[in-house]
């Protein structure tokens, strides 16, 4: 099991904020087309990669990166900070 | 060197002064405040949502940078959360350095990375509905200065 987080619209597409996921998932990739292909919100939410940035473990990672030992994957849109 | 990511209202001018420490090595202090804007005259509020720990974490990490590469002799950031009023300050840096040069760098590679490596998402409230700010491929591109 994982835990997986989203913000800003891609919560909002989702409509949860964080869930528990029992994935095989080899990467956050593989996570993201597993989670697209679970029905349109989640279809929607993760029809652009390039609009998405991936956390592992609070840590901005890349969608090729392995999930091996990854306790927490967060999804959202580029920062708006400052 | 101290951060804080606060729901709470803060007073610049306060803050400043309360980081503001004689040092026989400090000879510059620079500190920026960011405001809520609202250009059209239509913005009810601005909220901000982030992700906590790991902005804390972020943040921390590119504090250590800039006190690292510029010498700082201390580094503020206070950045909020939760629901803005036009005019309100929704963050501020303050760096004090030896040099005023190190000290206005040190602050401005600061504010170019809150602004897109700290996990914040802006969202504009108006009077006829809501829209998530968008970030800009200037803001990315900014990081390449550094």
């Amino acid at each position: 099991m994982i835990d997986v987080l989203y913000f800003a619209w891609v919560r909002e597409r989702i409509g949860v904020a964080r869930e528990a996921v029992d994935t095989h998932a080899a990467t956050a990739g593989e996570l993201v087309a597993e989670l697209a292909a679970r029905d349109a919100r989640y279809g929607a939410a993760f029809a652009d990669t390039s609009a998405l940035r991936v956390a592992l473990d609070h840590k901005l990672s890349n969608f090729d990166t392995p999930l091996a030992g990854v306790r927490e994957v967060a999804f959202f849109p580029p920062m708006t900070g400052g | 060197m101290r951060l804080s990511v606060q729901q709470t209202a803060f007073d610049p001018a306060a803050e400043l002064a309360a980081f503001s420490v004689a040092q026989s090595t400090v000879g510059a202090e620079v500190s920026f405040t960011g405001r809520v804007r609202d250009d059209t005259g239509t913005l009810v509020a601005l909220e901000i949502e982030h992700y906590p720990g790991m902005t804390e974490a972020a943040i921390s990490a590119i504090m250590a940078e800039a006190v690292t590469r510029w010498q700082l002799a201390e580094c503020l950031v206070i950045h909020r959360h939760g629901r803005l009023a036009t005019g309100e300050a929704i963050m501020m840096v303050a760096t004090a350095a030896r040099h005023r040069a190190e000290a206005f760098a040190a602050a401005e590679y600061l504010m170019d990375y809150l602004k897109s490596r700290a996990p914040f998402w802006k969202r504009e409230i108006t009077d006829t509905g809501s829209t998530w700010v968008e970030a800009k491929a200037t803001d990315e591109d900014a990081l390449t200065r550094w």
